[in-house]
């Protein structure tokens, strides 16, 4: 079997060699545009699981990668000058030069052919195979040529990072972040030999832009950061390898193999640099390829079962390497936390370690969060022995949950048809105090009987309903003296008089229905029912019924309320500009959409007891184009905090 | 949890009576259900063809498509089809419908493979209404209409189940894999305010008896799946071939909070629906 590896880095050499061991007859060239022994870059860093793969596929290279490992187990981050320390986390860090010497010395051993400083630029002009692996890496010209079958997806990060080395030595891998007049930058540091260190500093474009970066040389960004970090490099220096700044690219493909060619790591799927697994990733590519072919007679199968096995894998990576970079891209976000609360949350920030792994991990750290939290909503009180966060209290305005779980009564349509909720309602609501949770949350309750969304919701209209609901709260409060009840009041507007939901979701009432109202008349699903279009007087009457519903459920007893500004009832479609096409001062622009849930919010904030919280549900997307997405959420966050609102 | 047979409908080489005797000998053993597949390429019977000729044969057992490859029919005839058997059996169809998993079935059909998703959708929003504004001379006592269910893995299909469905069929595999797609059909099913939950059925492939069994059991999902390429080796490998594996599977589901489990048949012998019955009734 002839066999062509293009690209001499860590997942086209491992792969190489393990195939070598595997079928010894094979004939295998190595095809490298650099020469041997160059490398950019500077350390890789090993988890101990990856390092067990490694002892079962080769153990001569493993042997040698370990001799010259560096262990550390410990993570600092500093942040507004305080260092916080959290241990048990055990990595390995090795030169990414020394890697490849490893590799490439191994290779040889086995009688790889390779040939350096050959540039490929036309895969016509690559020798006959039978097997072509591209291990070429993030800028794959084999994924280029084959780009109708592999249909790759390159997404570009909104971040500007460079890769330095330092010959300050850590002891831990170490985040920094550093704020000056030009905005946040971090580094991502760790060390990978006795001497040096790897050293990434990171910004958002903006504040890239406005400290010149974008036309600055290497010295003068060396310059730029040494001074920026003058006091964690303690004198050392910052070197540069050719060091630029760049955005991540995140590379994905529709399949990883076509026909006798297949990708191996870099060229297959990248991941953010800050979770530390690009390289593990490709030598563990290498390894589970390797044991496909030779338990697969068929190269098809053979490679189809590689992807099979290798794809959930990755994609499991790649999705919490999202979530480290989407953390790093919005760390602005998080600046006013605590520094402890801080480095938490950066510990946390992929979904790969959960609290309890903390703990695991270095109980001291995380008893001294839980000390942080529980002490939260009482500052006078020390304490010895804590709760875990989640059975603290939690203090909104006057109203102290007595636990941070909040339960919602999810089944809608347990009312009669006079909007009185049942029996069976009280039973469901009780079962969630009986439970423990701190809060429990009605379902969506009608304050019109034109808001409702189904003919049996239950309402907040009349005395009637309101004597209900009093009555089933000092029941509750009887039993369940603990339990905080909150309740979610809502007009469905053009989303309302649909048929019970047993038969599905959104079946408009035909005949039996009633007159919906919205911004625009637009009906909620297509054929569905066209609602009127409110007019001025229509929107006073509406905002008047939210007050009325917010007096009623205060004499009721409810300690929180939250108004529903979500899933397509009538406040959320005033905020979309989907749903919201009015010319008037209510429709338009984005302040005009917010301005009738903003009268709501601030009739409603005046009715309700001051010393009560009142809280929002927005819908966040509408998940199509045109529609409302993340960022005009934020700007309505800011908006309503400035306001009135207690909690969204 | 409630367990039925498959109908041998899949085979090459099974005579109309078989279905007839299979049908009989399944509520004889008091078996649940009868299940029935569809492919419009492979050899074998149409699932409602056959369900209708199995209800006039029977008359307690369930009876259930899993699933009907939708976009292939016209819905208007559908909805009159799945109406009649319905009402033909005394209120015993559950109607579910998918997309399927094969290109051929749709070239063969003349029907347009890209927009099947979209299709299948339109189908669901307006079976009801089908159903509703076409009744039946008689609809039966024991359910008005069908169970309206909706199969396949993708997060469309877990928003049509929650949308438009009364419930979720399962397309195959060890329990651990039901259990992730029920928690996501249940957690659509909360998201979109549903009441109650949904009805979840799950299915398995057997085949009881010697090794000759067992071999043509292997040979019969080799064939009937050739299409999936290597991936057919994991469905031959979790084809049940003794009591104990069934009783785990059984044990598996129902602990995994399916409702009806459908357990089809691989070998087209009689014999395999008193096995089961055996197996179950152990």
């Amino acid at each position: 079997m002839k066999v062509v590896v293009l690209g001499a880095g860590p997942a086209g050499m491992y792969c190489a060699l393990l195939l070598k061991k595997a079928t010894p007859a094979a004939e295998i060239t190595i095809i490298e545009r650099n020469p041997a022994g160059a490398t950019y870059g500077w350390g890789v860093v090993f988890s101990d699981r990856t390092l067990s793969a490694f002892r079962e596929a080769d153990y001569p290279t493993y042997a040698r990668i370990t001799e010259q490992f560096v262990l550390w187990d410990a993570i600092d981050m500093r942040f507004r000058g305080e260092l916080i320390r959290c241990g048990g986390h055990i990595f390995a860090g090795l030169a990414r030069k020394a890697l490849l010497d490893i590799l490439r010395e191994r290779c040889l051993e086995l009688g790889i052919a390779m040939r350096f400083e050959t540039e490929i630029t036309q895969l016509a002009t690559l020798p006959e195979c039978d097997l072509f692996i591209a291990a070429d890496g993030v800028n794959s010209l084999v994924r280029q040529h084959y780009a109708g079958v592999f249909k790759p997806s390159l997404h570009v990060g909104t971040s500007k990072y460079i890769w330095f080395g330092t010959n300050r030595v850590l002891d831990a891998f170490t985040f920094l972040f550093q704020e000056n007049e030009h905005g946040l930058f971090q580094v991502h540091a760790y060390p990978f030999n006795g001497t040096t260190s790897t050293f990434i500093v990171e910004t958002d474009e903006a504040t890239w832009r406005r400290a010149g970066l974008d036309t600055t040389t290497e010295a003068e960004s060396i310059d730029y950061c040494e001074q920026l970090f003058v006091d964690d490099l303690r004198g050392h220096q910052l070197l540069g390898n050719n060091s630029k700044w760049i955005s991540f690219v995140t590379v994905k493909n529709a399949t990883w193999h076509v026909g006798n060619t297949v990708l191996l790591g870099d060229a297959a799927h990248t991941a953010h640099f800050s979770i530390g697994s690009g390289t593990k990733l490709a030598m563990e590519d290498a390894i589970a390829l390797v044991n496909s072919l030779s338990t697969h007679r068929d190269l098809g199968e053979a490679l189809t079962s590689y992807e099979v096995e290798r794809r959930p894998i990755v994609e499991t990576l790649q999705q919490a390497a999202h979530e480290s970079r989407t953390y790093f891209e919005g760390i602005a976000r998080y600046r006013h936390l605590p520094p402890r609360q801080f480095a938490f949350n950066l510990l946390t920030r992929s979904g790969r370690i959960s609290y309890d792994d903390l703990r695991l991990r270095d109980g001291a750290f995380v008893a001294a969060i839980d000390c942080d939290i529980a002490g939260s909503a009482d500052k006078s009180q020390r304490l010895v022995v804590t709760p875990p966060p989640w059975l603290t209290p939690f203090a909104l305005r006057n109203v102290v949950l007595s636990n941070r779980v909040a339960m919602s009564v999810a089944d809608s349509e347990i009312a009669t048809n006079a909007g009185i909720p049942t029996a069976m309602f009280a039973a469901r609501l009780e079962a969630r105090a009986a439970a423990g949770a701190g809060l429990v949350m009605t379902p969506p309750v009608a304050v019109t009987p034109n808001g409702r969304i189904t003919a049996y919701d239950t309402g907040m209209y009349n005395p009637d309903q309101q004597q209900a609901w009093a009555a089933m709260i000092a029941a509750l409060r009887q039993n369940h003296p603990q339990a905080r009840l909150g309740i979610t009041l809502n007009h469905a507007g053009r989303r309302g008089s649909m048929q019970s939901r047993t038969r599905g979701l959104d079946v408009p009432l035909r005949a039996d229905g009633w007159a919906t109202v919205a911004p625009t008349a637009l009906p909620y699903t297509r054929g569905g029912v066209v609602p009127v279009a409110l007019d001025a007087a229509g929107m006073e009457r509406i905002r008047d019924e939210f007050v009325r519903a917010t007096h009623l459920a205060a004499d009721a007893g409810f300690d929180v309320m939250q108004l529903h500004a979500a899933h397509g009832y009538l406040l959320a479609s005033f905020l979309s500009p989907l749903t919201n096409t009015r010319d008037d001062k209510y429709g338009g622009n984005r302040a005009n959409r917010m301005r009738f849930p903003l009268e709501v919010i601030d009739a409603v904030r005046a009715a309700w007891p001051q010393d009560h919280p009142l809280a929002l549900a927005l819908t966040v997307t509408d998940g199509e184009g045109g529609g409302i997405c993340r960022t005009s959420v934020r700007r309505w966050r800011w908006r309503a905090s400035s306001g009135s609102t207690a909690a969204i | 949890m409630r367990v039925g047979v498959g109908l041998p409908t899949t085979f090459p080489d099974v005579s109309g009576t078989l279905i007839i005797d299979w049908a009989r000998s399944a509520e004889a053993h008091g078996l649940a259900s009868l299940g029935v597949l569809d492919r419009a390429v492979h050899d074998g019977y149409e699932p409602l063809v056959a369900l209708a000729s199995a209800a006039a044969v029977t008359s307690n057992i369930e009876l259930v498509t899993m699933i009907v490859i939708g976009p292939l029919r016209n819905t208007a005839v559908l909805a009159r089809q799945s109406a009649s058997v319905h009402a033909l059996s005394r209120g015993r169809l559950s109607l579910g419908l998918s997309i399927g998993a094969r290109k051929d079935d749709y070239d063969a059909a003349g029907i347009d493979y890209a927009s099947r998703g979209r299709r299948l959708t339109e189908q669901l929003a307006s079976m009801r209404d089908l159903w509703d504004a076409r009744p039946l001379p008689v609809p039966p006592q024991r359910s008005p209409l069908p169970q309206l269910l909706v199969g396949g893995g993708s997060d469309a299909s877990f928003a049509r189940v929650a949308r438009y469905c009364d419930g979720y069929i399962h397309g195959g595999g060890p329990p651990r894999a039901f259990t992730r797609a029920a928690d996501k059909a249940r957690a659509a099913w909360a998201d979109a305010g549903r009441p109650g939950r949904p009805h979840l059925w799950g299915q398995g492939y057997f085949a009881l008896g010697d090794q000759a069994t067992i071999d043509a059991g292997t040979a019969y999902l080799r064939d009937y799946y050739a299409f999936t390429g290597p991936y057919v080796e994991r469905i031959v490998a979790e084809l049940l071939t003794t009591p104990q594996s069934i009783t785990q599977f059984v044990r598996g589901y129902a602990e995994a909070g399916c409702d009806h489990l459908v357990l089809f048949p691989t070998v087209a012998h009689l014999d395999q629906v008193e096995r089961l019955a055996t197996v179950l009734a152990g």
